[in-house]
């Protein structure tokens, strides 16, 4: 059987709806930033910039930018009504001290044991590091958005991580254009793959163990 | 420094039972920076930075600084004016690579620059402890990472935390909307980020403002900095724009006047 990977903005839509209302959410920068354009329009949910805001909305119309309300990526923001500013160490402390719901983060590579490597690809790159590692240690639940591969077909989802790390044992969820692929302390557990990909295929691609959703533990 | 606040232990000059913390100029209020000072300098991305102060401080001449900025400068404005015209020996930031940051990555890589990357949070944190008079502490940021390599770490509850000393400034230059002459400052928005925090980490904290006010026209319970941490406040001509986009006539709001 054939299958279509989610494209982006599906894969973003997808994890917006699996956030419940009421939640307090960092978007990371790059692709998680596209969950934002997709949150129910019918359920409150604050969004969290590190840069000092709570209640972020989305960017402002062409020709009412005002570059002193940005968002992580230096990108023009708004304020929503009820919205808060605050300073830099206030916000890590909402970020270190656990009082974000939920973390969405881009990633190079998670580990079977939800290491997570997202801030650097090694090598004589100029390192940077920004809130990444702050996020991984901090939030409630880190969940990762990134693609199931890479560009020449390898599993992101790997037993050891071979890029430096952000974070030790952090991530509870992965979210891929194939399927959410759960950390749990009995390994991954993969549901809700795309329309047409059986386990099988989904289990060869990415390489480490899975089990299927919903599948009783080996007793 | 104050000629007749001397007395007092502290800045600011004292004119019939007035301390006066506002200097005349960005170029009084940086006269006394000496070379191989360490600089806290505010702003995230483009918001908060004290360009004037940057300016003021190039033309000033200190050298072999060490600067703290969350980045290294962007295009040649700013920290990478100062990178460019070659006055400082180490940066100590959390996000030198971004798209215009061409001025730090080839002092970087032609080995001109020495670079302490520290996460954002433990890097705000680390400032406030030095403001607080912390000695040090442990956080679970960066744990069995590349970031805690050589550092002393412990399990606290569980959890894997590294220990992480102070960071003290000699000078901070900060970005305010609003200052009064006892230091109180407000910010607008996002442009608060790193301020507050930085302004009590400093031996010296100065304060770029686009506005002074009569003492008592800031909200007492809105005030964001308190004028214990400022030593001095410079106005500053707000920019064409200023740090708007000018297409389209923004509205300015009216935050740091009121809880906005």
């Amino acid at each position: 059987m054939s299958y279509t990977k989610l494209t982006r903005d599906e894969l973003a839509q997808r994890i917006a709806q699996d956030i419940p209302e009421g939640s307090y959410v960092n978007l990371g920068i790059g692709m998680p930033t596209l969950v934002g354009n997709h949150l129910p329009k019918d359920r409150e949910i604050f969004l969290h910039s590190e840069n000092g805001i709570l209640g972020m909305g989305p960017a402002p119309a062409a020709g009412l930018e005002d570059m002193d309300l940005i968002n992580a990526g230096k990108e023009p923001v708004t304020l929503l009504t009820g919205g808060a500013y605050f300073h830099h160490t206030d916000s890590f402390a909402m970020m270190r001290g656990g009082h974000l719901d939920i973390a969405v983060l881009g990633a190079f590579q998670v580990s079977v044991s939800g290491d997570l490597a997202n801030w650097s690809t090694g090598g004589d790159a100029i390192p940077a590091v920004g809130g990444a590692m702050d996020l991984a240690v901090g939030a409630k639940n880190v969940w990762v958005m990134m693609e199931h591969l890479t560009k020449s077909g390898e599993s992101k989802i790997v037993s050891r991580c071979t890029y430096p790390l952000t974070g030790i044992g952090v991530v509870r969820r992965i979210y891929t254009d194939l399927a959410v692929i759960d950390v749990t302390p009995r390994g991954l557990v993969a549901s809700r793959p795309v329309p047409g990909l059986s386990f099988d295929e989904l289990q060869r691609l990415t390489g480490v163990p899975l089990s299927p959703s919903g599948a009783r533990a080996a007793a | 420094m104050g000629e007749s606040g001397q007395g007092l232990g502290r800045e600011g000059r004292l004119i019939a039972g007035m301390i006066d913390k506002i200097v005349p100029s960005v170029e009084a209020a940086l006269a006394d920076v000496s070379d191989g000072s360490t600089i806290l300098v505010g702003g995230f991305g483009g918001a908060g930075v004290p360009e004037e102060l940057i300016d003021a401080l190039i033309a000033q001449g200190a050298k072999d600084l060490t600067i703290v900025n969350n980045n290294a400068g962007n295009a040649e404005i700013g920290v990478a004016a100062l990178l460019k015209a070659g006055r400082v020996r180490r940066i100590v930031c959390s996000y030198p690579r971004t798209a215009d940051s061409y001025v730090f990555d080839a002092l970087y890589r032609a080995g001109k620059i020495e670079l302490e990357l520290v996460p954002q949070g433990t890097l705000s944190e680390r400032m406030r402890a030095a403001g607080a008079g912390i000695g040090a502490f442990y956080t679970p940021t960066g744990y069995g990472t590349d970031l805690a390599k050589g550092k002393e770490t412990r399990t606290i509850e569980g959890k894997g935390c590294v220990l992480e000393h102070p960071l003290a400034g000699d000078v901070a230059l900060v970005k305010a909307e609003r200052g009064d002459r006892w230091g109180n400052l407000v910010y607008r928005k996002s442009a608060r980020n790193f301020g507050p925090t930085m302004a009590s980490a400093a031996k010296c904290t100065i304060a770029q403002v686009y506005e002074t006010v009569e003492l008592g026209a800031l909200d007492p319970e809105c005030i964001v900095t308190p004028g214990i941490f400022v030593t001095r406040v410079v106005r500053v001509p707000r920019k064409e724009g200023g740090n708007r986009v000018p297409a389209g006539g923004v509205t300015r709001g009216i935050s740091g006047r009121a809880a906005v």
